[in-house]
């Protein structure tokens, strides 16, 4: 009996530590020479003074082990590289707010001069970030906002109304100006693709679009399986579907395979945003003609310029302020919602039959 | 078979009138247990139709089985390991982990036969699992705390391996995807698949020694040991069978989704035990039939299916989903207790 509970002690004791490994593993990132910390002292009273010491920079993604926010990350240590200074990398092993927060504690022992955070949770951040904040911390949110009294600038990865407008004037070009159409979603809850789906509604509004009807918005919960069944009841629901957009990475891949298999080539068009690697079969074969994503790499980097402007003090995070972003030239910081500033960068880019492949193995 | 007749004796030498009538309606329900569970299903599906004339098309009825045909065969190993009073938490780790590694072997190697891809990923399946029953039977881990742990582990050797990438479509060959399209027989091969799974379960389960065994170690694992039964080598066999099925289920689900995602059928595992559970099998052990998870995955299928087709909101979904789950529990346990009391009335006699 004893042996017994003293062998499930050293399993369990053993798979901690193995996780424990994983998640080192996962965090580690590039966390090497903190010796000049010592020299650099609190940089809060002295953010306004220009100065070209190596200053380090913290950019933490949702969780670990995903391909889009690795790319994210590759692009801010690019423009850090450009920029001379130290990137430290970092992403909870679950997608939670509490993992993150975690991270940010880490991160205001380690002093880092700023943080750059794409936030699993817009308010739960909230008390951690204030507190970075007023160690002088810089903190901006990409990708994923957190709200306005947490940041001092978000980077956008693309301007919601350019994507809700885009991908309405691509569905009306692909089935020809009239017809059914229909919206396969993430999950009801989703912030981005709800803002996204409101401006599409708005720009259906337009007379142009008088002979498209948009009959349901379907949620895939970003899960395959799910996402499989709700475009087969799109399909069976309404027979005379022309055209399907699915502004999710997990949605559009699942719905081109529906298509695909059900032979529907041509009958029944697709559209949205989603990853080249996973779309590239569809894109080849003329399922989905053409479809849109931001680039990640230039999300980071831009990330990347505007943590480094925030720490040298060209930007404070006001409405109308400019600065220079490296290879993506002049960016201006623009309202967003109520009280919020951020930074768009700028309209999505298409993928199509001529790029595709080049695209295929980036991300 | 013997049934029938002694049933109808029984119900005759009850004295009363009313109760005739009440046991012969019973020895109808009696000849299949989960009757309650099928008419449920039969309701559910009249309803849906009513709702949706394109619910029983030939075409939806086979979208159905395809989809639901990967749960319904991991629904198989999981009612054998919850008849011995255990249960997996790891099979949809151990079902992404095989799923990356075949989908990264036939990405490398593209002439790859189909059947290699599939012998691939089960053997894999196999080896976790055996190593799961190993940690079960040999060292006496309580199911749950094992399974859990390797969850993570297997978890997280499939972000390792994979290095957080995914397995696109582009990078699998047709042949690959083919095993979800393709027929045999005239039938998907998914489903051909399950219905060849089901079969051998069916003859594995009721007429074999080994199969008959297992039972008697979840009904009463003293007892058992006392009459000889391998007790250690059983609990071992069911989660190698179990990882196997797992490891079998991994390829299918890459090739029909034509993804490997690292966090594929996450949290998979709840859904085959709800459908074992839907179907008779008691957490308790010792009790658990081929049929009843056959349509306990089904009903699960079925929802899966019919709930895009109806037009109701997002957020009420996953409300609807449980709330029907609990009714033909309800009405799978109020059947079955009409059963038992039929046969303590036999007893009597």
């Amino acid at each position: 009996m004893k042996r017994r509970l003293i062998l499930m002690l050293m399993f369990l004791l053993s798979i901690s530590l193995l996780a424990a490994a994983c998640g080192g593993n996962n965090n580690s990132g590039n966390t090497g020479n903190s010796g000049a910390s010592g020299t650099e002292g609190n940089s809060s009273g002295q953010a306004e003074a220009k100065d070209d010491t190596p200053k380090k920079h913290a950019i933490i993604f949702k969780n670990a082990g995903n391909p889009y926010g690795e790319k994210m990350i590759e692009g801010f240590r690019e423009a850090m590289a450009e920029l001379g200074h130290e990137v430290i990398a970092k992403a909870p092993d679950q997608p939670t707010a509490e993992a993150q927060i975690q991270i940010i504690e880490e991160l205001i022992a380690q002093k880092v001069d700023s943080i750059a955070i794409a936030a699993n949770d817009s308010d739960a951040l909230e008390p951690a970030l204030k507190k970075a904040m007023d160690r002088g911390i810089k903190v901006l949110s990409l990708d994923s906002a957190v709200n306005a009294n947490s940041r001092l600038v978000h980077v956008n990865q693309a301007d919601p109304e350019r994507i809700g407008r885009t991908l309405i004037q691509a569905i009306h070009e692909m089935i020809g100006g009239e017809g059914q159409i229909a919206i396969l979603s993430a999950t009801s809850q989703a912030t981005n693709q709800n803002i996204w789906i409101e401006w599409m509604k708005k720009e259906l509004e337009n007379p142009v679009y008088a002979n498209i009807e948009l009959v349901k918005v379907a949620y895939g919960d970003d899960l395959r399986d799910k996402s499989v069944s709700e475009t087969e009841g799109l399909l069976k629901s309404y027979p005379d579907l022309k055209g399907i957009i699915a502004p999710t990475t997990v949605g559009i891949a699942a719905a081109g395979k529906v298509l695909t298999d059900k032979g529907l080539k041509g009958q029944v068009q697709l559209t949205g945003l989603g990853l080249p690697s996973e779309m590239a079969e569809y894109i080849e074969s003329g399922v989905c003609q053409w479809m849109y994503l931001w680039n990640p790499i230039d999300v980071g980097y831009l990330a990347a310029y505007a943590a480094d402007a925030l720490v040298k003090g060209d930007i404070t995070g006001a409405v109308g302020e400019t600065f220079k972003a490296g290879r993506l030239g002049e960016k201006s910081i623009v309202r967003d919602g109520e009280d919020g500033t951020q930074i768009m960068l700028g309209d999505p880019f298409r993928f199509d039959q001529s790029n595709i492949a080049e695209w295929k193995n980036v991300y | 078979m013997a049934d029938k007749p002694m049933a109808q004796q029984a119900a005759q030498a009850v004295p009363s009138g009313g109760a005739v009538r009440r046991a012969s309606l019973s020895v109808h329900i009696m000849r299949f247990r989960e009757l309650g569970l099928l008419g449920f299903v039969v309701l559910l599906a009249l309803l849906v139709q009513w709702r949706n004339p394109s619910f029983l098309t030939l075409e939806n009825i086979n979208d159905l089985l395809r989809n639901a045909a990967i749960l319904s065969i991991l629904a198989l190993g999981m009612m054998l390991v919850i008849v011995t009073r255990g249960i997996d938490l790891s099979i949809g780790a151990t079902l992404a982990l095989s799923g990356m590694i075949t989908a990264l072997t036939v990405s490398a190697n593209p002439g790859m036969h189909p059947m290699a891809a599939l012998l691939l990923g089960t053997a894999i399946g196999l080896a976790c699992g055996s190593l799961l029953g190993w940690f079960v039977a040999r060292l006496g881990i309580l199911p749950i705390i094992a399974t859990l742990g390797m969850m993570n582990v297997f978890r997280g050797l499939t972000f390792t391996i994979s290095g957080g990438k995914w397995v696109s479509a582009h990078q699998m060959p047709d042949s690959f995807t083919g095993i979800a399209t393709g027929s045999i027989l005239g039938i998907n091969t998914l489903i051909f698949i399950a219905i060849v799974a089901y079969a051998v379960f069916h003859y594995f389960v009721n007429h074999t020694r080994t199969g008959r065994q297992i039972y008697a170690v979840g009904s009463n694992p003293e007892a058992a040991v006392i009459s000889g039964i391998p007790k250690e080598r059983l609990l071992w066999l069911v989660y190698a069978i179990m990882g196997a099925l797992s490891g079998l289920c991994g390829v299918l689900w890459v090739a029909k989704f034509a993804s490997a995602q690292g966090d594929t059928a996450m949290g998979y595992e709840l859904t085959v035990i709800a459908a074992c559970v839907l179907g008779g099998v008691s957490i308790a052990g010792g009790v658990g039939k081929v049929s009843g998870v056959l349509v306990g995955s089904l009903l699960i299928g079925m929802l899966n299916n019919a709930l895009p087709l109806l037009n109701v909101s997002p957020f009420w979904q996953t409300a609807i989903q449980g709330g029907i789950i609990l009714l033909a529990v309800l009405a799978n346990v109020w059947v079955k207790r009409s059963v038992d009391r039929n046969h303590l009335l036999r007893r009597r006699i």
